[in-house]
């Protein structure tokens, strides 16, 4: 009972946030995506808990919540890492050879298509369409940095540059 | 009429900027330039004035009344987008209309000191002509501006932060004549300035005003659609951070055409700033009543609400993109109902592109007879282009209809570079237009009008507006692949012939890529690219296969190259081009020879080397080696 009791606490907190922002949007089912959008914002992703907590508030069943977070790209079911490289492929960009970008930074990090973040949380890499930055191409995203006209080595460059200063603040 | 309130704004931006302005300086803040680090370089500005004994601000104050006798200011403003992303951040400098490129903040107090200080020039700072080796100090001499017509980039260079601004230079004059109209008269008129839309079909705007005017609904919307997904384009994006009143004020004037009260406007995600821009802009309008109830006290009412999409490119279909907003899945509906019936919440709906709207403050301020006189009979008006890919100048244009994409290209552009950037006269191939939707034309159309219709006849089309420039080195198979991964991805599934065509279609050009093509699968390409059009229930299925179809019509040879010689003429497919050493190129350094895993390369000190095609493995450890770029098709 007391176990129970100490997880139930732990998930009323840590839901708290999600209560907060289901209360700005009043609960309206239409407002969904923008309700999903922020708490992305603040778990960082979309969890099976959190799915169905939204889905319960906004009286709809959780298939429906999970249907709309698998359709846009926008929304992660997995926790991403705490570095995200996006890097974009559009037109633009493709023809410019993004895709050599891509992959100097997976094997940078011993990624690919089907593992696109490391084991220890630190870096996501993925591709997106078109940032709109295309009198850059090619164009990367490192969080909400933008970085245009990059280069294989640059871009590695980066990771190395977060690498070493993450070491040197330990 | 209580056209007071915009007198008296703009009659205090006046007096403002003339008693206390002495220079302005304009910082371009569009995505690009804010990446290459503008704002940085705009608050170093701020700092070197102030050390150089001058006052610097970079927001002007309105209630300021004060007499600061001989003391101005110099206003360090920012502007949306200005067009030339490659050379950016660019800083302007009034008076004297100078531009330096690519400025970062270690130049910025040789700036100071030369130009603002002294009134000289910064030499090195100027732009220069690639082909010509052309200096230009101003923005008339540039060529990539000169030979633009600017309409809905007009104010591109304004503070998109500033409602007065934009009020001072005309702005929400073309809803304060339209609310001096009936709701037919302004359909009328935009109906005859022959407005078609931007977002790519080119249907006739005021016929759409008129069509939803028509239905009879307590409720109407209108909605701006700012889902800009095609990759490639980003004239939205510009005129959504440049501009975002001309786009609010377009709204206003469909809301008056069809009798709504209600509008949004949906912004794709990946644009952070257009949808902060776009929110301060909703928040200043709603401050000085021109958004909310009894508007200008007229009695006409406009709410407005800015969304934020989630990343998906069909949610570009109107259908899709009114679902998205009910927070459904973003899938299409069959039409009819059409929006003008039944869209938003079941109401009736317009929906507008951000170009469309932003083009409409025009028509109703300086009438329709003005916009019809620029470009074509049928194709009036003007049309931004996103202009990429292999071009010496990239970036934002706007030219009238009918202008030829050799004009585009060249005067424009600056002209077509290989892999390396240089620019060589003769490397023109193609040009992709519209986005997933186009096709590619080739050096024979460089010379055709560019306009809805011609497009459409030669199988491609307007599109959102991306222009991606092509050179000789890029595989034309490898470009359609592209683009049909890129629908293959963004389809929605819901209908079959889109959701299963471009996936089977994406799997026969994996297999020419791959060089496991025969005859039949040329023929089979074509039949399904043709089954999808067909059958398709949207626009996105309908246009899908236009790059596969037009790359077909117009690079057949290089599919047949791909098919029957099982060898890529782009020498861009790795498992069919024939690896080679350049002899011209090869200096006899070995380094080549040294670092291949399979001994496939022969050659003695300071002698060319040969490489040879049946031992090697295409792991391209050569080449990434080579110095002299001498190894080709590994």
């Amino acid at each position: 009972m007391q176990e129970t009791n100490e997880k139930t606490a732990a998930m009323i907190e840590h839901l708290a946030a999600v209560n907060k922002i289901l209360e700005k949007y009043n609960c309206d089912e239409s407002k969904l995506i923008p309700i999903l959008q922020e708490v992305q914002e603040e778990y960082k992703y979309l969890s099976k808990d959190v799915i169905s907590y939204v889905a319960t508030s906004l009286d709809i069943p959780p298939a429906k919540v999970y249907g709309v977070a698998t359709f846009y790209a926008h929304f992660a079911l997995e926790p991403k890492g705490k570095y995200v490289f996006k890097l974009c492929d559009g037109t633009a960009c493709h023809v410019k050879k993004s895709h050599s970008i891509l992959h100097a930074l997976y094997d940078r990090l011993g990624l690919s298509d089907d593992k696109q973040t490391t084991d220890d949380l630190m870096f996501t890499v993925e591709t997106v369409s078109c940032l709109g930055a295309c009198g850059l191409a090619p164009v990367m995203l490192v969080n909400e940095d933008v970085y245009g006209q990059v280069k294989p080595e640059e871009a590695v460059a980066i990771i190395d540059d977060i690498l070493a200063k993450a070491a040197a603040a330990e | 009429m209580s056209n007071k309130i915009l007198s008296d704004i703009k009659a205090k931006y006046d007096e403002v900027v003339n008693n206390s302005v002495e220079r302005r300086i304009t910082l371009c803040a569009g995505t690009g330039c804010v990446a290459n680090g503008a704002l940085e370089v705009r608050d170093a500005l701020v700092k070197e004035l102030e050390k150089a004994g001058q006052k610097a601000v970079i927001e002007l104050d309105y209630e300021d009344n004060h007499d600061h006798g001989d003391e101005k200011l110099n206003y360090v403003s920012k502007s949306g987008c200005q067009g030339f992303c490659q050379m950016g951040p660019l800083v302007k400098i009034q008076p004297g209309n100078i531009i330096y490129t690519k400025v970062k903040v270690e130049d910025v107090r040789e700036i100071v000191e030369s130009t603002i200080v002294n009134d000289d020039v910064v030499e090195r700072l100027v732009y220069e002509n690639p082909a010509t080796g052309k200096k230009s100090v101003t923005e008339e001499e540039i060529d990539f501006y000169n030979r633009q017509t600017r309409v809905v980039l007009e104010n591109s260079t304004i503070e998109p932060d500033s409602i007065e601004e934009y009020i001072s230079k005309g702005g929400y004059k073309g809803i304060e004549n339209a609310l001096e109209m009936t709701s037919m008269e302004v359909c009328e008129e935009v109906l005859a300035s022959g407005m078609r839309g931007r977002g790519g079909g080119g249907f006739p705007t005021g016929l759409k005003w008129k069509f939803t005017l028509a239905s009879q609904n307590d409720k109407k919307y209108v909605i701006c659609n700012g889902d800009e997904g095609d990759p490639g384009a980003f004239m939205d994006r510009s005129v959504l951070e440049g501009n975002p009143h001309s786009v609010i004020e377009g709204m206003m004037i469909a809301a008056k055409a069809i009798e709504a009260d209600e509008g949004y406007v949906y912004v794709r995600a990946e644009y952070p700033l257009a949808v902060k821009r776009m929110n301060r802009a909703v928040a200043d309008a709603e401050r000085i009543g021109l958004l909310g109830d009894d508007i200008l006290g007229t009695g006409f009412s406009f709410k407005l609400h800015v969304m934020e999409g989630a990343g998906a490119f069909v949610c570009g279909e109107e259908t899709a993109l009114i679902a998205s907003i009910e927070g459904k899945r973003g899938m299409p509906m069959p039409k009819p109902p059409f929006p003008a019936q039944s869209g938003l919440w079941g109401k009736p709906t317009v929906i507008n592109n951000v170009e469309t709207l932003a083009s409409i403050p025009g028509i109703l301020r300086d009438g329709a007879a003005k916009y019809k006189a620029i470009g074509t009979e049928k194709s009036p008006g003007t049309k931004t282009f996103a202009l990429t890919g292999h071009v010496a100048n990239t970036g934002l244009i706007e030219v009238p209809f009918g202008t030829t994409l050799r004009e585009i290209v060249y005067e424009i552009g600056g002209g077509v570079t290989n892999n390396a950037g240089e620019i060589t006269g003769e490397d023109f191939k193609s040009v992709q237009i519209g986005g997933p939707s186009g096709g590619c034309l080739t050096p024979e159309m460089l010379d055709m009008p560019l306009d809805f219709d011609s497009l459409q006849e030669v199988g491609a089309m307007v599109g959102s507006g991306g222009l991606v420039v092509m050179n000789n080195e890029t595989c034309m198979i490898q470009v359609a692949r592209f683009f049909m991964q890129f629908t293959q991805n963004e389809s929605c599934g819901k209908c079959v012939p889109c959701r299963e065509g471009t996936k089977q279609m994406l799997a026969l050009l994996d297999d020419i890529i791959a060089g496991e093509a025969t005859a039949d699968t040329l023929e089979l390409l074509e039949q399904t690219a043709h089954a999808v059009k067909a059958g398709s229930l949207c626009g996105l299925g309908k246009t899908a296969p236009n790059p596969v179809l037009s790359t077909l019509k117009y690079f057949k040879n290089e599919y047949d190259a791909h098919v029957f010689d099982k060898s890529c003429p782009a020498n861009e497919c790795k498992a069919l081009a024939k690896p080679e050493i350049i002899a011209d190129k090869c200096k006899g350094c070995t380094a080549c020879k040294r670092v291949c895993p399979v001994n496939a390369i022969e050659g003695e000190v300071k002698v060319a080397h040969t490489i040879d095609a049946e031992k090697c493995i295409k792991c391209g450890a050569c080449k990434e080696k080579c110095k002299f770029d001498a190894i080709v098709g590994v």
